[in-house]
């Protein structure tokens, strides 16, 4: 693991650039003088990293797990409310000693949801990690380019 | 029960509430006041503080006595419901957690306003997270309430009536003085004494059957009166129909609600990147993973030590089912052990309800000020501090918490846990998902999106069971009931979907390219995170 300590995110973050005011827009509203054409700019910078090849490349990775993942899980967790409250009969028959198919099938939902969180979090870091944090200081760089380096 | 329980269990809980109190009056020393401050509590939590105090924030005293109460009475059913609360954490960690937190400042509202026109947007998102946070807090105070009267014999109407004001007092004290700061060490301190607890007892039962879970069912099935039918689904939820269908659409609220409950989403916010809210995702899965698999035994263990027909015989419900097998472990009712036992378990129990509604406080606070004040006030009006407006709005969530606590405090509210996630997952997880993942989402979409899944969860609650027309509804003498189930979640949640939707297909509205390649992109990467 190479991002690991917590202060090398804090500053990654960026905190301390907050304006410690609140009430304000998440998105920096335009003002007068030039803040508008700087938006766009930094609108511009926002487009042209979501078209970059290495963007693309961590978007696609993301989906490729999350979403079979998220159909795989919610697909075995209805099938497994609709089966208790529809098939009882099925979910009764024992499996060994005072286990049944239910037992089975219950606390098989806690060990797959121990597995599919554990995978999810392993992939995260080896496939996408890295290259999300490059991306993010490329756009921070560049938004900040645009914005005559006050943001 | 006898005066030995109640005089340790409140001694144990003025404790708590003494260190808790300290740690509100030490957090808040020299706190600027910000809102990054109160709402988020500075963003700098690790992974593991943040996983501790989200586990506090949603073990709550329902699935504590609740669940284990439900297993000890149906057996295998409750187990069927403990399921859902656990595998709804991996929608979070999956589609919500790290894009959330690099997207959002403090609420939900901020993550969908970013692309769209702002203040329609936030408030409708802002109206349906205060609805929701009531929901959740109104069933939390009545439980407080309940749990005086059970667990110390209080019965009459001023002890529960003082509980609930009590209650809501100390979580306005705590929220608008400690802001998120204090709201997250109470619900860290909370989770670990929860969690210990719990594990004592688990092992107490587990040694009893000398680590033989077979044994463990088999004795609660014999004891159940039920036989083989205890261990297997159906004593509970397979009725006619439409609880079958009931129990669906409860399963479908829970998975899908989490990832919409606001003082969830505001815990990630607490935390530096991304990553490390998916860390203290996580972690979050381990503690409660762990504590719903202990509940599991509890509840079985109660049922084989202490007997349907006893924990029945205190409460219907099978709300004493814990406190009732930490007396038969400790010893029995005259022991040493079973009086100590049984106060912790009271007071671990007050512990866990004041670090619910803290959390759920605060995030409510944050949906009225950062959402809901400031897109109402006027244009020109004086431009007060959000942090103001925030312990205010505190004050007064508080205040109509406690109201409505008090006139439900004998009603039977067991409905609405069910019903915040189903309002949750109706309202608040379609414009969040098409949000972060549909491009072509527009403001009209957003807007249909949260009031087209709040206005039915809420009609279907109206026109269901709970309110009319059963001898066990809200209001038994008049019947209006004209839809069959009690949670509204199986047909609101799919009409949340559809109108977002339907409002962005029939808007004209061109959906701006640079605003959704915004987001995308600080979404998967963190770029410009607050």
């Amino acid at each position: 693991m190479r991002y690991d300590d917590p202060w090398y995110d804090a500053l990654a973050s960026g905190w301390g650039e907050s304006d410690g005011l609140g009430g304000h827009a998440p998105v920096p509203e335009a003002g007068p003088g030039g803040r508008a054409s700087e938006d766009e700019a930094a609108a511009d910078v926002y487009l042209e990293v979501q078209r970059s090849a290495a963007f693309q490349e961590v978007r696609s990775r993301y989906r490729r797990f999350v979403v079979p993942g998220v159909a795989v899980f919610l697909v075995w967790y209805v099938g497994y409310v609709v089966t208790a409250t529809t098939a009882p009969g099925l979910m009764a028959h024992p499996v060994a000693g005072a286990v049944n198919v239910a037992m089975v099938a219950g606390l098989g939902q806690f060990l797959t949801t121990f597995l599919f969180a554990w995978a999810y979090a392993r992939h995260a870091r080896l496939r996408r990690d890295r290259a999300a944090l490059e991306l993010r200081w490329d756009t921070q760089e560049l938004t900040r380019g645009v914005r005559g380096g006050a943001s | 029960m006898t005066g030995n329980h109640q005089t340790l269990a409140l001694f144990l809980f003025s404790a708590f509430i003494a260190v808790t109190l300290a740690i509100t009056t030490w957090v808040s020393r020299n706190r600027h006041g910000s809102a990054e401050e109160f709402y988020a509590g500075g963003r700098l939590f690790s992974p593991m503080e943040n996983g501790f105090a989200i586990a506090g924030d949603y073990m709550s005293a329902a699935s504590f006595l609740g669940v284990t109460g439900l297993i000890a009475l149906f057996g295998y059913d409750g187990l069927l419901y403990v399921v859902g609360f656990l595998v709804a954490w991996l929608l979070v960690l999956f589609l919500v957690a790290e894009l959330v937190r690099n997207c959002g400042r403090f609420t939900l509202a901020d993550v969908v306003a970013a692309r769209m026109r702002e203040r329609p947007v936030r408030i409708a998102a802002g109206t349906s997270s205060v609805t929701v946070s009531v929901l959740y807090l109104v069933a939390q105070m009545v439980g407080a309430g309940s749990l005086v009267a059970l667990l110390l014999g209080g019965t009459s109407a001023a002890a529960r009536a003082w509980t609930v004001i009590g209650v809501g007092a100390l979580m306005v004290i705590y929220v608008s003085l400690g802001g998120m700061r204090a709201t997250t060490w109470i619900q860290i301190v909370k989770a670990v004494l929860l969690l210990s607890g719990t594990v004592a007892l688990t092992v107490l039962v587990l040694l009893r059957f000398h680590g033989d879970f077979d044994r463990l069912l088999l004795t609660a099935a014999e004891r159940s009166g039920h036989g083989d039918a205890f261990l297997a689904p159906g004593l509970k939820y397979g009725g006619d129909w439409t609880a079958r269908f009931d129990f669906i659409s409860l399963g479908l609220a829970l998975v899908l609600g989490t990832a919409g409950l606001p003082h969830i989403l505001s815990r990630f916010y607490t935390v530096p990147t991304a990553r490390a809210a998916r860390r203290s995702v996580l972690w979050s899965i381990g503690l409660i993973g762990g504590f719903y698999l202990m509940t599991i035994v509890l509840g079985f263990g109660a049922a084989a030590i202490v007997g349907p027909e006893a924990v029945r015989g205190s409460n219907a419900a099978g709300n004493t089912a814990v406190p009732l097998l930490a007396l038969t472990l400790g010893g029995g009712a005259n022991s040493t052990g079973g009086t100590v036992l049984f106060a912790v378990v009271a007071a671990v129990a007050f512990a866990t309800i004041l670090a619910v509604v803290a959390g759920i406080t605060l995030a409510s606070s944050a949906s009225v000020a950062h959402d809901l004040y400031a897109s109402l006030r006027r244009r020109n009006a004086k431009r007060r501090s959000e942090v103001a407006v925030a312990r205010v709005a505190s004050v007064g969530i508080g205040v109509v918490a406690i109201a409505l606590g008090l006139l439900a405090r004998d009603l039977n509210v067991a409905f609405l846990v069910g019903l915040a996630f189903a309002v949750a997952a109706s309202a608040n997880l379609p414009v969040l998902l098409y949000s972060l993942f549909w491009r072509g989402f527009t403001t009209r979409g957003a807007v249909w999106a949260v009031y087209g899944g709040l206005v039915p969860a809420l009609g279907l609650v109206l026109l269901s069971p709970v309110v009319s027309g059963s001898p066990e509804s809200l209001f038994p003498g008049v019947d209006f009931q004209y839809f069959p189930l009690q949670n509204p979640g199986l047909v609101s949640i799919p009409l949340g979907f559809l109108a977002g939707w339907l409002g962005t297909v029939t808007s004209a509205e061109v959906p701006d390219e640079a605003k959704h390649a915004e987001t995308e992109v600080r979404a998967l990467t963190g770029a410009g995170a607050a």
